[in-house]
């Protein structure tokens, strides 16, 4: 039992500590994205390429002045930004990155909790995450605000049946709700993916869509629709409390995201097994790039390269031995294909907000109830006759 | 460890019920409700029904009262006034109240023996697979009617609403 409260604390740390320097620097990647999709550098001035960036984010956004406007309502409207971000870092508590692991003798599941109904419990906690930004855009007494909490209440209620009925099918294949045997039935090969059985794709790419909409991304991002609402719903937010909502909506990507790859991708699971070598795919990677970083360095084209280069390709090739040492190896290479799946999810968040433009308001409203809401109904019909007749 | 959860979620319970009836404005009634679905869940989960603690949170707090909010936002309702209270209400008030609550306390005395109190953990017949196997087997007649029940209940909005239009 002691053991038990010692690990979980360890583990809720661990996870925590990653989730928000993850959380920290996903916006950084999106900034340098974005930045070079439109053939510009992005931040480049705080620390080698802007890597410093976020940290000096963080403390602009400690320091500014804590403004509560005398209009608002203010319990609800001090409470509105703790309630959004406390329901989006909950569902990671939830999430398995790898299987059951041994640390100094114990073994350990690599995840917090293991609910045998994760999914609902993620999907309960991520329709209260709504209340946040509805409250937030009512208890600011402003239009644009209030404008901004009823288009996402609104939303959100209409995406919510799509992705619930987008998740259904990919359950109804693996026939549970606990997010650690989903996976385990996914074993193998690549096409035991439930992505690759039969027309799962539909559901795939509903849940996506969907999952856009839940997380008030381009191109659904009407509650915060600058040109028409100034901010949306957080337009009387200053500092940490406008910090809150942004960390909420990057919390929200992520945890799609990794729904997503536990759902329709395989989890940790490796495309083939490892018996054919899937095991050297991480050390292969890191060692090119070892390579290549050594060689840029030892023949530089600047010449500060050749004392920046050089160290980082020796990190690489260090890292990529590492990947290769049986003990180190059995957590690394799940948690390295989570987070290549989960990471490649999210460079679509990223590269479809540089592509597309926003929608406008009845046709998001449209496409959710006469589009989405009928091919995911007709799909999880679909499903379930072809489980029917097949198995 | 049981105990202590559930002295607290049934105490917020409670609170946020009060709650929901004081508070003048709308809003912040609703904010309570959703603060005694919430707590409900928790005590469902106590007792083991986990698969109903989880559609009670999707669907009471995460769905109904987000509908519940969103109409009191669009409509953007103001704070009740307070009325003048009847001679009766006033008086009888917490008496009848008081009375009433320790009548139901001894008839579940009264009814229900010591030997069937709640255990916590007690209960497995809570996951999903089970209340879908009852909903599907032993109850199945009373869920299709309660689905075309539904089914009517929508089709008579849509009805209200294009009335209205009209």
């Amino acid at each position: 039992m002691d053991s038990f409260i010692v690990i979980s604390l360890i583990k809720i740390f661990v996870v925590f500590g990653a989730l928000l320097t993850i959380l920290a620097y996903l916006q950084w990647v999106e900034r340098k994205l974005i930045a070079h999709i439109q053939v510009r550098p992005g931040p480049y001035r705080v620390g080698p390429h802007g890597l410093l960036q976020p940290l000096a984010d963080i403390i602009k956004l400690i320091t500014k002045e804590d403004l509560v406007p005398p209009y608002v309502n203010k319990t609800l409207y001090l409470a509105a930004p703790f309630l959004a971000v406390t329901m989006a870092l909950l569902s990671i508590s939830v999430i398995p990155f790898g299987p059951a692991i041994p640390v100094f003798g114990y073994h350990t599941f690599m995840q917090l909790t293991d609910l045998n109904f994760g999914v609902l419990f993620i999907l309960g906690i991520s329709s209260m995450g709504v209340y946040g930004i509805a409250l937030a855009g009512w208890s600011s007494n402003n239009k644009y605000a209030l404008l901004g909490g009823l288009r996402s209440s609104a939303q959100m209620i209409s995406y919510e049946l799509p992705l619930s009925l987008a998740i259904a099918a990919p359950l109804l294949i693996s026939n549970t709700l606990s997010l650690r045997k989903l996976v385990d039935t996914q074993d193998g090969w690549m096409w035991n993916w439930n992505l690759f059985h039969g027309f799962q794709y539909v559901s795939f790419v509903i849940f996506i869509i969907a999952g856009f909409a839940e997380t008030n991304r381009v191109p659904f991002d009407l509650p915060e629709a600058e040109n028409e609402l100034v901010a949306g719903f957080h337009t009387e937010y200053s500092s940490m409390k406008f910090a809150l909502f942004f960390m909420a909506e990057y919390a929200n990507m992520i945890t799609v995201s990794c729904m997503a790859t536990l759902l329709f991708l395989g989890g940790w699971v490796a495309p083939w097994p490892a018996k054919f070598g899937s095991g050297y795919v991480p050390v292969v990677i890191f060692a090119i790039a070892g390579v290549v970083t050594i060689w840029r360095g030892l023949n530089p084209r600047r010449n500060r390269d050749r004392y920046t280069f050089a160290p980082f390709g020796v990190v690489f090739l260090g890292v990529a031995a590492v990947f290769l040492v049986p003990l180190t190896q059995s957590a690394l290479l799940p948690l390295f294909w989570f987070c290549a799946k989960t990471g490649a999810i999210l460079f679509l968040f990223i590269w479809i907000r540089g592509t597309l433009p926003r929608f406008r308001y009845d046709q998001l409203m449209g496409f959710a109830w006469k589009v989405l809401f009928p091919v995911a109904m007709l799909n999880l019909m679909a499903t379930g006759l072809a489980i029917a007749a097949f198995s | 460890m049981d105990l202590i959860v559930f002295l607290v979620f049934a105490g917020v319970a409670v609170v946020a019920a009060i709650n929901v009836v004081v508070q003048r404005h709308p809003i912040s009634s609703a904010v309570s409700l959703i603060a005694v679905m919430g707590s409900l869940a928790v005590l469902y989960l106590l007792l083991g029904a986990e698969f109903i603690a989880a559609a009670q949170v999707i669907v009471y707090a995460g769905a109904v009262m987000v509908l519940f909010v969103f109409v009191i936002m669009l409509l953007n309702a103001g704070g009740e006034t307070k009325a003048g209270r009847s001679f009766v209400a006033s008086r009888l008030g917490v008496p009848v109240l008081v009375a009433l609550l320790a009548l139901l306390a001894f008839f579940t005395a009264c009814i229900y023996p010591h030997d069937t109190q709640v255990h916590f953990g007690g209960f497995r017949g809570g996951t999903a697979e089970a209340v879908g196997r009852a909903l599907f087997t032993t109850y199945l007649l009373p869920f299709e009617i309660t689905s075309i029940l539904i089914l009517i209940a929508i089709v008579g909005a849509i009805v209200l609403a294009r009335k209205e239009l009209e």
